[in-house]
């Protein structure tokens, strides 16, 4: 069974996602990338966030006549946004952050007191990403920040799969991945010098 | 056809359809991969497919325009192709369309059409003869950001050149969005070593170097990389990078550079060949 979670998401769905889950997004999604949190941070978010997900994201949109169309729109690298996301969390509480390449320890951090997951999103994937957006509600700040770093509001219907990678509870797929890898490269390390 | 109209195909190409040989090591490393690295790697398959049919990037970074020309002395249109590059880009950044991608590093002005000051960044290399080769290359800024030189000390050896590979792209983890296509530079200087680099991504996928002592390197750095288990997009597996392709160029005796260029797993190009009758063929 697919497993779909509709926004707003009580706090203690998000907390009984585990590491590892699978699961597709209804509802609203928000893209902020850099200059989007930086920004809303500064001046409050355009819309209450509490229970939406967040969206590591600068689509390539097209506007004709019944308003914006978004024609990809894959995940960015969420490490940058490690300057302000722990921050974020605690501030608008959005229950979900999807983007791709994983976070660090102060959003892990974050993720746990808030009640709230980072999902992995297929980097790249722009056109599946965009099939799942049925339409755009609305743009903040799209004259100041440019299309890339605007904060688009879409509203989607089984967005996904999205792999929960950091969950509420600590766990973090990269930060256990790491561990397997470190060791891997001690025998990758010990075969190249063995030659 | 125009030479406009054929590099804006080209351009429109090779962010809409990723090469058969592509898609085919994509479908491999699916097949042997489990878990959270095949619901990766069939979300990947599944959008190269939608993109196709539906004439959409591949992905929503359309990446900075780059071309590489290999152009015959003897060409005659050579100031009609320098004029043509650019266009071809603004053409296309409208019609697929592309993800305007150039800001100006001060004032943080985007022109809107992927062109700006050196972009698209072009790479003229003449050869003898009267026809035009152009390699289109767009490259997504998440792998761009995981290319790296490494001013080596000429007594480490390959064995050294080995280590910073693997160490490098397995320490990317799966920044570069994983499984990748990585492009190693050996030699020539700090500049040529990264341009070797991404001249070795020029070539088809998992084509081996024709010299036999490079094409085993290339075939150990894919080994290696691929034991450590980083996997597709970082979440763990068996396939982390789908061809290493080494290039070379004679260095300093005081120097070993090495440049190394990782590609995204949307590894997107196209070839435009203009003969001197002006005959154009497209090529992915």
């Amino acid at each position: 069974m697919e497993k779909i979670l509709t926004t707003p998401i009580p706090e203690a769905e998000a907390r009984s996602l585990r590491a590892g889950d699978v699961f597709y997004l209804s509802g609203l999604l928000i893209t902020a990338r850099d200059e989007a949190h930086k920004k809303t941070l500064e001046r409050g978010a355009p819309i209450p966030l509490e229970g939406l997900a967040i969206f590591h994201c600068g689509p390539v949109v097209q506007k004709g006549d019944g308003g914006w169309k978004v024609v990809a729109a894959g995940p960015t690298t969420s490490a940058r946004m490690e300057l302000f996301e722990a921050d974020f969390l605690r501030r608008f509480k959005p229950r979900v952050i999807v983007g791709k390449g994983g976070m660090g320890e102060k959003t892990l951090q974050a993720l746990a007191e808030v009640g709230a997951v980072y999902a992995h999103f297929t980097g790249g994937a722009g056109v599946l990403a965009a099939q799942a957006i049925k339409r755009v509600r609305e743009v903040h700040w799209l004259e100041e920040l440019g299309i890339p770093e605007a904060i688009w509001v879409f509203e989607v219907e089984k967005f996904g799969p999205l792999v929960v990678a950091m969950d509420s509870h600590g766990r973090s797929l990269y930060k256990e991945l790491s561990t397997q890898v470190e060791k891997n490269m001690e025998t990758i390390r010990a075969r190249i010098r063995g030659k | 056809m125009e030479l406009v109209e054929a590099l804006a195909e080209a351009l429109a190409r090779a962010s809409t359809i990723l090469p058969e040989e592509v898609v085919r090591a994509l479908r491999q490393a699916r097949d042997r991969e489990e878990g959270p690295a095949r619901v990766q790697l069939e979300a990947i398959l599944k959008n190269v497919e939608m993109a196709k049919a539906g004439r959409l990037p591949i992905c929503q970074d359309t990446g900075t325009p780059t071309f590489f020309v290999r152009f015959g002395v003897d060409f005659p249109r050579l100031r009609e192709l320098m004029a043509a590059i650019p266009e071809a880009v603004r053409q296309t950044t409208k019609a697929v369309p592309l993800r305007p991608n150039t800001v100006h590093p001060f004032t943080g002005k985007n022109p809107g059409d992927n062109t700006g000051r050196y972009i698209p960044a072009v790479t003229w290399e003449p050869v003898l003869g009267d026809s035009v080769e152009i390699h289109v290359l767009p490259k997504g800024g998440g792998s761009e950001n995981c290319c790296a030189l490494r001013m080596l000390a000429p007594g480490v050896g390959l064995g050294g050149i080995k280590e910073a590979v693997v160490e490098h792209v397995v320490g990317c983890g799966g920044l570069p969005c994983p499984p990748t296509v990585v492009g190693v530079g050996i030699g020539g200087g700090a500049d040529l070593a990264l341009k070797l680099g991404k001249i070795a991504l020029l070539r088809r996928l998992g084509e081996p170097h024709p010299e036999p002592e490079v094409a085993a390197l290339e075939k150990e750095l894919f080994e290696l990389i691929n034991a450590s288990g980083v996997g597709p997009m970082g979440l763990g597996g068996k396939t982390t990078v789908l061809a290493v392709h080494v290039e070379y160029a004679h260095r300093h005796p005081a120097s070993l550079p090495l440049g190394i260029v990782i590609q995204c797993w949307a590894h997107r190009r196209a070839s435009v060949r203009i003969a001197r009758d002006g005959a154009v063929e497209i090529v992915q």
